[in-house]
């Protein structure tokens, strides 16, 4: 299939007075049409700065995009002008946010929240528009919509005010969603309804998504593609099935060790990633993660590893890959 | 929402009482009395029996439960009573007087207004550039200088410029005419005082603008508004500035209602008769009537300012408006 969205090298650092941080160090990777891709990491692993970056929606002071590339349909949105990304926000990209309770705004109605997307980017009038919102609102499964079109954020509950902003995201016909942890704040219950929703509109709309999480079973089941990050930087690539079953990173290896698996013998107590991800400000030469790595030897303080192919469609950076082989047996 | 303004005005009542009795009360603190004063206020010899004869015509010698009806049966029947120092009925001497400090009190918020919302939304949009700077400049020094200072300059620029010009130098009138009289003798009085006294209300609505939009811009759903593809212009006006005018139209209502019976020194120095110099004399006189209905006009403007903010609350929050 054809590539929709690549990233290469993409470098986002803020500013601040405490030093320099760098939140996204200069990572790559591609997004095909139709495609599901997820983020994974720790918080603070420059995951939603990534994502910020595609839109250019960091604020600056203090961040800002340092170096890279992001090449959306051939056109790279980096160089582009304040006014052109403008265009391409809410209409070829569409965006939903982490926290539903604070990502739509106290007063306006949800009609007017919606239709000025589609009247900034179409031009249409706003009955029209009204129309539309309506149709919206009724795709993404909220009931009664003519009736919720005029209503406030704060008489929604949480998974529909999400749905909202799943409405509002798609209602351009983008050809990429960047979902920011979208279910993060939601009771588990609703975050499956929200998840599945995500994952047939995309399907039947043939929209690309690019989906950031924490949630290793969220990437099991609803990505084509994982892109697991530590400390700003990729360090393990590969299908959801690559990952979850062979991975091939002691980062990856320890993450999924920290969860609860159904579908294994239970063991007696959980095993938590030891240790604090690495100060984004003081990053040496070396791999980030030696200090928390169970594997880890002398020249991993040197270098920092490249991503190594380590199957058809894995690739991993780490020096000691050969020798995890051993412990994943032991794992699953 | 009607169970909202039900609530507000409701509200109203125990407030007003509570005025009453603190005025009156007080008032009747401060030694001597008006009679005192009139008949030997200038060190003359005074008859206690004329002084006894006045305390009784004047209602003075009733029984402080007995004149304290009296003055809540006159307010809420409107019947404001007479002047003790000067005999004459309240409405006459706050008439014109509470017509020129009304109209003030308009025009001068008008001018804070339309002077503080755009300079604190370029301030706050512009934040830390030299725009911000030079907005920030401004209005501290608005709140730094005195308005009765600035009125003196702005009078004194006048006579200058004027001078210069045409030859003749030039003040605002003296007199009040009202302004359906003729609008352009009134605006030629009340302009420069209306703009010394906005000036430095401005000030203050201004650095409240400014902080409290910079506030709401880092606000979640002012990322989701850039995050779809809003006009600068449309993520400004819509969504930051609605947020953020609750703290501001709260200032601007406070301000209003002080400038209906505190502009004392400024009405000084443009020789205006408004209310602010009326309220100092009837205490300086022991006037217990006038001072009482001065007070009771201010609290209800002030009650009702806020009860006019209550409403634009409603208006700028739905969470209000639907709760």
């Amino acid at each position: 299939m054809a590539t929709l969205l690549e990233i290469e090298n993409l470098k986002t650092q803020f500013f601040t007075s405490a030093g320099t941080v760098k939140a996204v160090d200069g990572i790559s990777y591609t997004v095909d049409e139709g495609e599901t891709v997820a983020l994974v990491g720790e918080s603070g692993c420059g995951k939603s700065v990534s994502a910020l970056s595609i839109l250019r929606l960091i604020p600056w002071p203090p961040g800002k995009i340092v170096g890279g590339h992001i090449k959306f349909n051939g056109v790279d949105l980096a160089t582009l002008s304040e006014e052109e990304i403008r265009k391409i926000r809410g209409k070829d990209i569409g965006m939903v946010f982490q926290e539903p309770m604070t990502s739509l705004n106290p007063v306006l109605s949800i009609n007017e929240q919606l239709s000025e997307t589609l009247i900034t980017h179409f031009g249409i009038s706003k009955e029209a528009a009204r129309v539309k919102s309506l149709a919206l609102l009724e795709m993404v499964g909220i009931s009664d919509p003519n009736r919720r079109l005029d209503q406030y954020p704060h008489h929604l509950s949480g998974g529909m005010r999400q749905r909202v902003m799943i409405a509002m995201a798609l209602s351009c016909e983008p050809k990429l969603i960047i979902a920011d942890e979208p279910t993060t704040a939601l009771d588990v219950t609703i975050q499956a309804q929200i998840l599945e929703l995500m994952k047939n509109l995309t399907k039947s709309l043939g929209v690309s998504m690019i989906i950031i999480t924490h949630n290793l079973g969220v990437v099991a089941r609803y990505a084509d593609r994982v892109n697991v990050m530590y400390a700003g930087k990729i360090i393990e690539s590969g299908t959801a099935h690559d990952i979850y079953h062979n991975p091939q990173h002691p980062y990856t290896l320890a993450l999924l060790n920290s969860i609860p698996r159904m579908d294994q013998p239970r063991r007696d107590k959980l095993d938590p990633v030891e240790g604090q991800p690495p100060d984004l400000t003081k990053l040496d030469d070396g791999c980030s993660f030696r200090f928390r790595c169970r594997y880890a030897v002398d020249r991993c303080a040197n270098a920092f590893p490249d991503l190594e192919k380590v199957g058809d469609t894995h690739f991993t950076a780490c020096f000691e890959k050969g020798r995890l082989k051993e412990s994943v047996k032991v794992v699953s | 929402m009607y169970k909202y303004i039900a609530k507000r005005l409701l509200l109203m009542i125990p407030t007003l009482i509570g005025a009453a009795i603190l005025v009156f009360f007080l008032l009747r603190l401060i030694p001597g009395d008006v009679c005192e004063l009139r008949l030997a206020g200038t060190g003359l010899y005074a008859d206690p029996e004329q002084i006894k004869l006045c305390r009784e015509n004047l209602g003075l010698n009733d029984h402080i439960l007995v004149q304290f009806a009296t003055f809540v049966i006159g307010f809420v029947t409107f019947d404001l009573g007479d002047s003790m120092w000067t005999g004459n009925p309240i409405t006459h001497e706050i008439g014109l007087r509470f017509q020129l400090s009304l109209q003030i009190a308009f025009m001068a918020t008008f001018v804070a207004v339309i002077i503080s919302i755009p300079l604190g939304v370029i301030s706050a949009v512009k934040q830390d550039t030299w725009i911000d700077y030079v907005v920030r400049s401004f209005s501290i020094f608005g709140i730094a200088i005195p308005s009765f200072w600035l009125g003196i300059m702005i009078i004194l620029g006048l006579l200058i410029v004027t001078q210069a010009w045409t030859g003749v130098p030039w003040m605002p009138p003296i007199e009040y005419v009202s302004p359906f009289e003729d609008l352009g003798a009134n605006m030629s009085q009340l302009i420069w005082p209306a703009v010394a006294t906005g000036y430095r209300y401005s000030a203050v609505a201004t650095r409240m603008t400014r902080s409290a939009l910079l506030e709401v811009l880092r606000e979640d759903y002012i990322r989701t508004a850039r995050a779809k593809g809003l006009l600068e212009k449309i993520i400004i006006n819509r969504h930051a500035l609605k947020n953020s005018l609750l703290p501001v139209v709260t200032i601007i209502g406070i301000e209003f209602a002080f400038l209906m019976g505190g502009l004392v020194v400024t009405e000084q120095v443009f020789n205006l008769n408004g209310l602010g110099k009326l309220f100092v004399e009837s205490v300086l006189q022991n006037d217990y009537n006038l001072t009482q209905a001065l007070v009771m006009i201010v609290v209800a403007i002030f009650v009702f300012t806020n009860f006019i903010v209550d409403l634009f609350y409603a208006w700028l929050d739905p969470r209000i408006r639907y709760s």
